[in-house]
């Protein structure tokens, strides 16, 4: 008997939509409109990389200890350094990284003892070029400037 | 007929190519044919420092990269003998259930896909992205997490940690009922998966098959309980176990096991201590020669490390135990026989994943 309302007012079937049209809620969809709308990233997250700029002087944050090309599991940094004979300091000269062989581990953040390194939340970085992947001082200072495209 | 299966087939999650022996639709005799994706792992870690060989053991089960992590570290604490600090151990002990949730999310998804049910697939990355969001948020990486350190944590917890842990599994309870309405009783997914791929316990000790795999055939063997690691003996859980031996039992045994670490997550969220989250360890990490093997319960299975010290900056040998490679040997005795397409629910049920079979 009950088999038989069922199957006569179609209860299963609406049973079934009544799942699909909860789905429909604006709060149930996931989908991210990337690139739309950027996805919104935890604050740790370890994406590009970017060399601190002391706001106040204008000047490199880092003092160029080469901590960072000593904790980096595949040697992907190289810093170079010149020895300033009137401060005594240690003069940043240039500085690569190499993204095409990072993983993104944060070992190198983890031994900056200035934060002068550190992984962004930026992560458009990619590259026509192998090349293209090897940043610079100027690039890492300035940071990533994927182009916008427009239709 | 000789039939090749894969590398390219997506049923073998990766790049796993079997040689099948057919004779008609039964299979007569099958071979395993893996390294499409051996990178040298082990040789890496011998050219690598203690602590610049962390991220590398994320990459073998990408699917659970915080139990390797955690095996990983455990391994190089007791070469060291060092202990991380209690607060420590409980934040591991959660991030290593989370991320049993997460990896055993994917299986369910994938091999629920490879046998036709499209909506599990859904279902299951959906709840997963809410784990890997967790990730995100702590250590600010989703997959190749390097969540743990040598003596602790790197990151202190954040802010938003525990109302997110709480509302993950005060939700996933509710789906993961949801996911018992959608599978455990639907004919075909009973039909397909009861009675395929049996593999008896005594099989399972002399194949040294271990994980959901040898509870699915009745034998409560949870390195967890057997031999606790990083405090799990403080929690009360069940070692949940099936008889059945066959596929669909370790489809519920990983069910089971979803709501077993829900509770631990529950238990261990009310009781993080306050502390250091970090042991006392040297920067620059020189053991003195000898060797240590840990072994940990990963959503896999056993996964141990190996590792010999000569008292120098780098392991003179890195051995892993991986989970997937072992109990996927087991693959012939249980596909021989069978019909080709269960070869599929079989290797579904095994849950490899070919970053670690090949390494």
């Amino acid at each position: 008997m009950l088999e038989t309302i069922k199957r006569i007012f179609l209860l299963d079937l609406l049973q079934g939509l009544w799942v699909t049209f909860k789905m429909q809620r604006t709060s149930n969809i996931t989908t991210e409109q990337y690139p739309k709308e950027l996805p919104k990233i935890g604050e740790r997250y370890r994406g590009a990389p970017r060399l601190n700029i002391n706001p106040d002087n204008g000047e490199t944050l880092c003092i160029g200890c080469d901590l960072c090309a000593k904790a980096c599991p595949e040697n992907l940094i190289v810093v170079g350094t010149h020895r300033n004979k009137e401060t005594r300091r240690l003069d940043l000269t240039y500085f690569t990284y190499d993204l095409s062989r990072c993983m993104f581990c944060g070992l190198c953040e983890d031994a900056c003892p200035v934060d002068a390194l550190e992984l962004t939340q930026d992560f458009e970085m990619a590259s026509y070029t192998r090349e293209g992947l090897i940043w610079d001082r100027q690039m890492l200072e300035e940071g990533p400037r994927p182009t916008k495209y427009t239709r | 007929m000789v039939l090749n299966m894969g590398p390219q087939h997506p049923s073998t999650h990766g790049v796993l190519r079997l040689v099948l022996k057919l004779d008609g639709e039964r299979v007569k005799a099958v071979e395993c044919v893996i390294g499409y994706l051996h990178r040298g792992v082990e040789k890496i870690g011998e050219n690598r420092t203690y602590i610049q060989f962390a991220p590398y053991v994320d990459r073998m089960d990408y699917i659970s990269a915080v139990s390797n992590g955690l095996g990983y570290c455990l391994a190089v604490e007791g070469l060291i003998g060092v202990e991380a600090p209690p607060r420590a151990q409980i934040v591991r002990v959660i991030f290593a259930e989370l991320n049993r949730i997460a990896s055993h999310l994917l299986w369910l998804g994938t091999s629920a896909l490879d046998l036709g049910a499209m909506t599990a697939l859904f279902y299951c990355l959906r709840e997963r992205e809410e784990v890997l969001k967790i990730f995100e948020n702590y250590c600010g990486a989703r997959l190749t997490t390097h969540a743990f350190r040598i003596g602790g944590l790197q990151y202190e917890l954040h802010d938003t940690f525990e109302a997110e842990t709480r509302a993950f599994s005060e939700m996933f309870k509710k789906r993961l009922d949801e996911y018992d309405q959608l599978l455990t009783n639907n004919p075909i997914w009973i039909e397909r998966l009861k009675g395929v791929g049996v593999l008896t316990a005594d099989e399972c000790k002399s194949w040294g098959v271990s994980g959901p795999m040898i509870r699915a055939a009745g034998l409560a063997w949870d390195l967890r309980k057997a031999q606790p690691y990083s405090g799990y003996d403080q929690f009360d859980f069940d070692i949940p176990t099936r008889q059945g031996a066959d596929s669909y039992d370790r489809y519920l045994v990983r069910i089971d096991e979803m709501r077993q670490s829900l509770r631990i997550i529950d238990q261990a969220i009310e009781k993080i201590p306050t502390g250091a989250i970090m042991a006392k360890v040297p920067k620059v990490l020189k053991p003195a020669p000898g060797e240590v093997y840990v072994s940990i319960e990963a959503p896999k299975g056993e996964l141990g490390y190996y590792i010999v010290s000569d008292g120098s900056l780098h392991p003179y040998r890195l051995r892993v135990r991986p989970p997937s490679f072992i109990n996927l040997a087991s693959l012939e005795k249980m596909a021989v026989g069978a019909l080709v397409a269960d070869v599929v629910a079989i290797i579904g049920t095994i849950d490899i994943v070919l970053g670690e079979v090949d390494r």
